[in-house]
């Protein structure tokens, strides 16, 4: 079989460079491992063991960065629908209420009205009122859409700039842990593009959750003409000359003169022949684990109504691997429930993310396995009767995902979630037309990996060496 | 094809990839980006569907020619010629 295109993933930035390809008369096929699409923001289905049913969780989305609200222009959602062609009315969006970063003694809200975060820095670190504006200054002047920068320390730009070391901390806590690759730190083009992101755009969730986003991009990829596969394997990528010419999936070769891969840079490179011989880019160390409850009603607002809690028990933000399984000290809690907070019937949810080590997941029994999984989930609970003080909601269910889940059904190296330490902002390897989208590429959360596939595609696939 | 064909292909082109921008009021001779929120990305787009629908290739040097509606006239007119 030929094609103008393959993409390897049909995760969110797989979906969106395969989109736009279609769009523009190529035909492209998109070859996906699992047997549903959306990678790592995907969702599952339990059925219920207290009521007849199911019910059905999503993976990876707490929360849709880059807010914007219908009709504001030159934000990355909005370059998202223009190049998609999606109506901001099919997201269905659900602001958040407000979310917190909370460490001993001191808190931090934002909210999607970044007044909300400039007023609580004011408020809380007064001596660096004018440091912070100085900060947001230099987020807002730069372009962190330059493809051609290099790695720079956050926390070595931050000390310049702001004096209280907890502040910084603070700040950094939840850019870190949606989207950092890196240990203790990120690049600086990242933490402008996360403080974005997080900020100044904010959270919402779509109605239907992440299934809502998946289901737009396959309806799209569908009307444009694409083809999609699911449980199809790529198990090598094919070249000439140091150029790609096809993949083989499924047992069947395919050829196109265009490669798209989200499958990692690691992972491309581990499935590329041609490449045996090159340094193999490093595995990223950062993956997570996560809990979720669900309850047999909605925890009220008087209780609870923050989105996502940035959780930390000391004034120092750790983040790497766990030592031990899972790290209690720190973790984002997000109560789904508080984006419809008009909705008051039904079940409650929380979902609660931590720190995880891969390897000792990994080296478990089977049955050491699932008593580990049930401690990890009563430490959880317990840190959200914590911050729900006063709820007595009964536990209808629960259930927890480590590296290992992540790592069986993403096929991620090591159950990493944000890939390689090594990102690549042209989406360049060292095999000509073999290209880098998503994660690796550099762009953050689903925003990010849209964009990511959009922009690739553009780039190497409608304006490059013409496919 | 007259230029105030050319004209009109450019605009429902825009308004196809910019639906919420008013392009009723537009002047000719005033850069597009500074009217409309327009930007690289949105350019590829207009350069893609004129291929598409009018098989009319726009080279990328070539791109700075679309950046006004009078350009966009003069530049593609020969080319729909």
């Amino acid at each position: 079989m030929s094609y103008d295109a393959i993409v390897i993933g049909a995760g969110m930035s797989g979906l969106a460079a395969g989109i736009r390809l279609a769009m523009f008369d190529k035909k492209v096929v998109i070859l996906e491992k699992h047997n549903v699409p959306g990678g790592l923001n995907s969702y599952y289905q339990r059925r219920n063991f207290d009521t007849p049913g199911i019910r059905q969780f999503d993976v990876g989305l707490h929360a849709l960065t880059n807010f914007i609200k219908k009709g504001e222009k030159g934000k990355p959602f909005s370059k998202l629908l223009k190049q998609l062609r999606l109506s901001y009315d099919e997201f269905h969006l659900m602001p958040q209420s407000y979310s917190k970063i909370l460490f001993p003694d001191v808190e931090l809200k934002f909210s999607n009205d970044f007044e909300l975060l400039a007023t609580e820095v004011h408020k809380k670190f007064p001596r660096e009122k004018d440091n912070f504006v100085k900060l947001v200054e230099r987020v807002r002047s730069f372009d962190e859409l330059d493809l051609s920068l290099g790695y720079t320390s956050s926390r070595e730009i931050l000390k310049t700039i702001i004096k209280d070391e907890l502040l910084i901390e603070m700040l950094l806590c939840p850019l870190l842990i949606y989207g950092s690759a890196w240990e203790d730190d990120m690049d600086f083009a990242q933490f402008v593009i996360m403080f974005k992101s997080l900020y100044f755009e904010g959270f919402s969730r779509p109605e239907g959750g992440v299934r809502t986003i998946i289901s737009l991009l396959l309806q799209k990829y569908q009307e444009v003409g694409g083809e999609l596969r699911l449980r199809t394997a790529v198990s090598e990528i094919l070249t000439k000359d140091r150029t790609v010419v096809g993949v083989v999936a499924g047992g069947a070769e395919l050829h196109a003169p265009i490669v798209l891969s989200s499958m990692g840079l690691p992972e491309t490179f581990r499935l590329t022949p041609a490449l045996a011989e090159a340094k193999t880019p490093a595995i990223g160390s950062m993956t997570f684990l996560e809990s979720i409850f669900v309850f047999d009603r909605k925890i009220p607002r008087e209780i609870n109504d923050s989105t996502i809690i940035f959780y930390n028990d000391s004034k120092t933000y750790s983040y790497r691997p766990a030592r031990e399984y899972f790290d209690p000290h720190s973790a984002v809690v997000c109560f789904p429930d508080t984006y419809e907070l008009d909705k008051r019937d039904g079940e409650g949810v929380a979902r609660i993310t931590y720190m995880a080590n891969y390897d000792q997941w990994r080296s478990l029994s089977r049955d050491d396995y699932a008593a580990k999984k049930e401690a990890v989930a009563d430490s959880g609970l317990a840190l959200v009767k914590n911050l729900t003080k006063g709820f007595d909601g009964k536990l209808l269910f629960k259930d927890t995902f480590t590296p290992a889940t992540i790592e069986r059904y993403t096929w991620h190296l090591n159950g990493t979630v944000y890939g390689s330490t090594e990102k690549v902002r042209d989406g360049r390897t060292p095999i000509a037309n073999l290209f880098i989208i998503g994660t690796d590429q550099g762009f953050l959360g689903i925003v990010g990996a849209i964009l990511s596939g959009v922009s690739m595609a553009n780039l190497h696939g409608l304006m490059g060496g013409e496919a | 094809m007259t230029g105030s064909n050319v004209r009109q292909i450019v605009i429902d082109i825009i308004s196809d990839i910019a639906p919420d921008e008013d392009v009723t009021s537009l002047d000719d001779n005033k850069s597009l980006r500074e009217q409309l929120d327009l930007d690289s990305m949105d350019f590829l787009d207009i350069v893609m569907e004129l291929r598409k629908r009018h098989k009319v290739e726009v080279p990328q040097e070539d791109y700075p020619k679309l950046a006004t509606l009078q350009s966009c006239v003069s530049y593609l007119s020969p080319k729909f010629a």
